[in-house]
């Protein structure tokens, strides 16, 4: 028995593969934060007075506005005067062909296995690069806008559509939401917009990947997916962050809009850079997400969360039109010394409005893992139901996993059914793969792997297999 | 090919197996029964290779050391484990777990690994002998399932993986007639010149359907009495009073009237 824990350890240990950093010629501010950075960044991406008052107001109400210290996280103070709010590689950041890319951003996303090349790429995914703080390149622009569907970076969806950003921004996570959204929307810096016109269907799956790469920064994105009626996409995001000695913030928002009848997939594989076992460095990623779902819409979260120290995350969906379905299906990892606080909200308001949570935890080394989740049914919400399932999965006994949920109901004819498990990667289950001829670090694997099943299975095939590769990474020689 | 010699094993201060000789040759079926708590679990383990135990003695299969190996590298050798209590491995489809065992072990031995249209062959083939209809594939790994389908699907692994020595936990435990004529059945069918087992049950119901060539009374650690089957027909009738004296410290090999039955192996 006490070999098996060994050898978690072992696995526990790890090398991140990501942890290497580009050196590229960037354009970084000095540390520290006021109205004139907010000014400064503003200035900088050439945005339009309504977007800078935006900001400043965000930065007013943000100044005022103290630090959540509800959630299960041991977290060293942050300085915010420490962290440089603006970095941004160099060379020209956007860009019309990939030929135009900076090669090293490009040998940059080739080691991170993400080739810009249109022709190289995974068939079917149009991929949206940023780094540091600014959208690098979008691939497949063209042939999305054939179909009506807009997908560019968030700085140029400003100048080119500041109609509906506009309207969109802020209607979902309003600025005041809570101090992180409230600091991102001070100083966002790049992200990704979307939008599907009336009834389309986007041809492909569409993806951002963010890299940080400077020293000292934070990365603050906007997030924008707006989907007008009876129109459906699926939306994929990835991360990862060079290997460093202290903790970087990472700050982002995202907003969904599905009008009605529309559908919106939303998939994360997080794979900042975790910190070493000893909790030294690490992302520190505080996220805002959060749809809203219109009358027979659609919103479906799916995360798979191995990456950062400290995860703080509740993608949540207010369920306002009448038959709208929310879910939420989430494996977090936890190992070495990361944090996780991470879980989802579902506000019910419309009549016969579903949600579904799907929480799968899985805590190792001296990880600590929570589920936090509220569901909330308002008086108007005739006939809400909601099923939640959480199961945690402790490997090793440094660890701990702990399941918080909030349960609020004024309408009697809801129906909640709340399921909670916590098991340990059983020595039993070792054994008999092991008895069956399966090396340790296969079966703990393949067990790891069965428990996050029903999560996996909703991600769009290829990034389940990422996801899959990637947890056993994580867990590789920690958990065998 | 199974010589075991001096075996014991302990947890912590308890100390459950007290010296277990046995020999097992090519293609025997050997019966160990004996009361509860009598330690036959835990030679099936200490066979298996489960971590936890303190284990002492020899025991070697076709002339390697055994007791040096890792539970894999048993497997690899040739040592299959019918579990008691077969174990739940939710989200792991069947037919995906039954295939990384077999290629798995093909992998130590040096073999090459057998490819997902072949392997469905041959667990078409085991599925038949145990009565399992496909589905069973489809499923994650006994869970759900209900006593008997899990036992089945012992078998079920046992027939694909083709072990040199298959040891038999309490198979028969928790089955109703139908599936322990299916599930003998199919052990039956598995029995071969090259193949030995070791049959572990408190009931001789099962030695019906599967006859031994040899019978083993295990008690308080040690086998007091072997025989041929008419052993087990004797314990039947007369249980294990004959072994197990009221006075539990007493050493059971000076129990009184042992029965004489045939011959001793």
């Amino acid at each position: 028995m006490s070999d098996t824990l060994r050898e978690i350890e072992e696995l526990a240990n790890a090398g991140y593969q990501y942890g290497f950093s580009t050196d590229l010629d960037t354009d970084i501010a000095p540390p520290g934060l006021n109205a004139d950075v907010v000014r400064l960044i503003s200035s900088k991406k050439n945005e339009p007075q309504w977007l800078l008052d935006w900001r400043l107001a965000a930065y007013e109400a943000w100044t005022k506005m103290d630090e959540p210290d509800w959630a299960k996280l041991n977290i060293a103070p942050i300085d915010y005067q420490a962290i440089s709010y603006w970095a941004a590689p160099k060379s020209k950041p956007v860009l019309d062909s990939m030929d135009d890319v900076d090669p090293d951003i490009r040998e940059m996303f080739d080691k991170l296995g993400i080739p810009l090349h249109e022709q190289k790429m995974m068939s079917n995914v149009a991929i949206d690069a940023i780094v540091d703080s600014v959208s690098v390149t979008t691939t497949f622009k063209a042939t999305l806008l054939e179909a009506g569907v807009i997908f560019c970076s968030f700085s140029e969806a400003v100048h080119d559509y500041p109609d509906l950003v506009r309207e969109h921004l802020g209607s979902v996570v309003p600025v005041r939401d809570n101090y992180f959204a409230a600091l991102n929307s001070a100083v966002f810096s790049d992200g990704s917009f979307c939008y599907i016109p009336k009834g389309v269907r986007c041809p492909m799956e569409l993806s951002t990947y963010f890299r940080i790469n400077s020293q000292n920064t934070g990365q603050f994105e906007r997030t924008l997916i707006v989907a007008e009626d009876d129109s459906h996409v699926s939306y994929l995001e990835g991360c990862t962050a060079p290997q460093r000695d202290e903790n970087q913030l990472h700050a982002a928002v995202v907003e969904l809009v599905a009008k009605d009848r529309a559908e919106i997939k939303y998939s994360t594989v997080q794979n900042w850079y975790p910190g070493d076992e000893n909790g030294v460095g690490g992302i520190y990623n505080f996220v805002t997400k959060r749809g809203r779902a219109h009358t027979d819409a659609k919103i479906s979260w799916t995360q798979v969360e191995t990456g950062s120290a400290i995860t703080w995350k509740y993608p949540s969906v207010i369920l306002q039109g009448d038959r709208s379905i929310g879910e939420f299906y989430s494996v977090a990892l936890s190992n070495k010394r990361q944090q996780a606080d991470t879980g989802t909200k579902m506000i019910h308001i419309g009549k016969d409005t579903t949600s579904t949570i799907i929480s799968k935890g899985i805590s190792a080394s001296h990880g600590q893992n929570t589920y936090r989740g509220l569901v909330k049914v308002m008086r108007s919400a005739e006939n809400a139901r909601n099923y939640t399932q959480c199961d945690s999965l402790l490997l090793g006994k440094d660890c701990g996993a702990h399941t918080i949920p909030y349960i609020e109901v004024k309408n009697p004819s809801a129906q909640i059914e709340h399921e909670a498990s916590t098991s340990t990667v059983g020595e039993d289950q070792l054994y008999y793969c092991r008895q069956r001829g399966m090396s340790e670090e296969d079966a703990m694997s393949m067990i790891v792997n069965g428990f996050c099943r029903e999560v996996f299975n909703e991600l769009p095939m290829e990034f389940a297999v990422e996801a899959q590769r990637l947890l056993s990474v994580s867990l590789e020689g920690s958990v065998g | 090919m199974l010589h075991v010699e001096n075996l014991t094993a302990a947890i912590g201060d308890k100390q459950i197996l007290k010296g277990l000789d046995l020999d097992v040759g090519s293609g025997e079926v050997h019966a160990l029964m004996g009361p509860n708590g009598s330690g036959k679990s835990t030679f099936a383990h200490a066979l298996a290779g489960r971590d936890g135990y303190e284990i002492g003695g020899t025991v070697t299969l076709d002339g390697a050391d055994l007791l040096e190996m890792s539970p894999e590298a048993r497997a690899a050798a040739g040592i299959f484990m019918g579990f008691q209590y077969p174990v739940e491995i939710p989200g792991v489809n069947n037919m995906y777990f039954l295939r990384t065992a077999l290629n798995s072990v093909r992998r130590a031995r040096g073999e090459t690994e057998i490819g997902a249209r072949d392997f469905l062959a041959v667990a078409k083939e085991a599925m038949e002998l145990v009565e399992m209809k496909q589905d069973f594939l489809d499923r994650a790994v006994n869970a759900g399932f209900s006593g008997g389908e899990k036992k089945r699907n012992e078998i079920l692994q046992m027939a694909v993986m083709q072990p040199r020595l298959a040891v038999l936990d309490e198979t028969d435990s928790g089955l109703d007639i139908d599936a322990l004529r299916i599930i003998a059945g199919g052990v039956n069918a598995l029995r071969g010149p090259e193949r030995s087992m070791i049959v572990i049950t408190h009931y001789q119901r099962l030695l019906d359907y599967i006859t031994p060539d040899f019978v083993h009374v295990l008690v308080d650690g040690r086998i007091v009495q072997s025989g041929d089957r008419t052993l087990a027909l004797h314990l039947e009738n007369h249980g294990y009073a004959d072994y197990v004296d009221t006075d539990l410290d007493a050493d059971p090999r000076a129990a009184p009237e042992r029965p004489l039955a045939g011959a001793s192996s």
